[in-house]
């Protein structure tokens, strides 16, 4: 894929990006859909391959999910000139997604510290304590569930669930666990 | 009525802390290189079980701001973290510590990817880390679970929250937002009148 990107097109897509950014409560992953929408749908500048790509690399990668929006970027680059223009895509895209979110927790921790005895912050943060809980244990649910799509899928759902024990009971070194998945992956048991 | 998690400045003194800048750029980079399929269970694991700067209790806390403002919740909380011990210098030090070598990791494993993608093995191995990453997640919620027991609501009113939350979102499938101003707004005005001064 050869596309053709002008200033206003990488501004355009670096306002976009801020955007999403102050809408991504949740993590910039709830924002994807909405990247496939502007990038591949509407604007043609990125293939459903390499969107998909993005998004599974970086979760197979070590880092921070966001990274997903960095090999966006640097696809979007990559068919629009060469290497150069693919990191400068990568500079665009992760500007983007994280200048306002940053700067916008930057100020509301750094008031929120400074009036940590405030009946009205304590309230929040504990307050939110027991639901922010929940979400975790929600999101393992959901992560697990996109991997099991029938009771042929048992030793996945088996692998999740003995994981979560053992983390939750030991302090067993993470890596051994996925490294432990990786080659139960690899030799095709799960 | 609960104690403060907020220490005095001699306790906190005689607590671990990120000794400097690097201290910090170096841990979360290291953090970071750890957490496959997400980095939270990494945090929660190195900062709160082995570096201990921070309790369990403060860890949530934090955490329920990060999971509250937008961006990704992970760049957010060593983002305060940082500033919690060195201000803005050190915001942007945890902050480029979990981005900027990952970064590099990434773009290289994007440039390798194009060979391997189709290998079955490959395509199995993705899909065990992926299974154990959805453990490590549903684990860190159950072990900060723990922090709940000195909850100003007490424990039944926090299990019924969680509850609901989980039913909400893993089950129902409701649009986060949704849940957290809900149960969000629920949660705290009832923690707001149990702080009465």
């Amino acid at each position: 894929m050869s596309i053709v990107l002008h200033w206003n097109d990488w501004l355009a897509m670096f306002g976009h990006f801020m955007i999403l950014s102050l809408l991504s409560v949740g993590g910039a992953i709830t924002t994807a859909p909405d990247m496939h929408r502007y990038l591949v749908d509407g604007e043609h500048w990125l293939t459903d391959t390499q969107f998909n790509a993005s998004v599974a690399i970086a979760q197979a990668a070590p880092g921070p999910n966001v990274l997903f929006v960095a090999l966006m970027g640097l696809h979007v680059g990559l068919n629009a000139g060469g290497p150069l223009t693919g990191l400068f895509g990568v500079f665009i895209t992760m500007l983007g997604i994280l200048l306002p979110s940053t700067t916008l927790t930057y100020l509301a921790a750094s008031w929120g510290h400074r009036n940590r005895d405030l009946r009205g912050v304590r309230a929040f943060k504990q307050g939110m304590t027991p639901i922010v809980i929940a979400l975790l244990v929600a999101t393992g649910w959901i992560l697990a569930s996109a991997n099991v799509t029938g009771l042929k899928d048992w030793p996945v759902a088996l692998l999740t669930v003995v994981t979560a024990l053992i983390v939750w009971r030991t302090r067993l070194h993470l890596l051994w666990l996925l490294g432990a998945g990786a080659l139960l992956g690899w030799l095709g048991w799960i | 009525m609960n104690p403060s998690p907020d220490l005095s400045p001699d306790e906190k003194s005689a607590r671990p802390q990120p000794q400097s800048l690097t201290d910090l750029f170096v841990s979360f980079t290291l953090l970071a290189l750890q957490g496959f399929g997400g980095v939270l269970a990494v945090v929660q694991r190195e900062l709160v079980e082995k570096k201990r700067w921070m309790t369990r209790e403060e860890f949530v806390e934090e955490w329920a701001v990060a999971q509250i403002m937008p961006g990704p919740n992970v760049v957010n909380i060593s983002l305060m973290i940082g500033h919690r011990y060195f201000g803005l210098p050190g915001a942007m030090a945890a902050l480029a510590g979990m981005l900027t070598v990952p970064l590099a990791v990434v773009l290289l494993l994007a440039l390798v990817y194009a060979q391997f993608a189709g290998h079955p093995g490959v395509a199995g191995a993705l899909r065990g880390m992926g299974a154990v990453a959805a453990g490590l997640i549903a684990a860190t919620g159950l072990k900060l679970m723990g922090a709940l027991k000195t909850h100003p609501l007490g424990l039944p009113i926090c299990i019924t929250l969680a509850v609901l939350c989980f039913v909400g979102i893993a089950l129902l499938r409701l649009p986060l937002v949704y849940v957290l101003l809900g149960l969000g707004v629920v949660a705290c005005t009832l923690t707001w009148r149990k702080l009465r001064p």
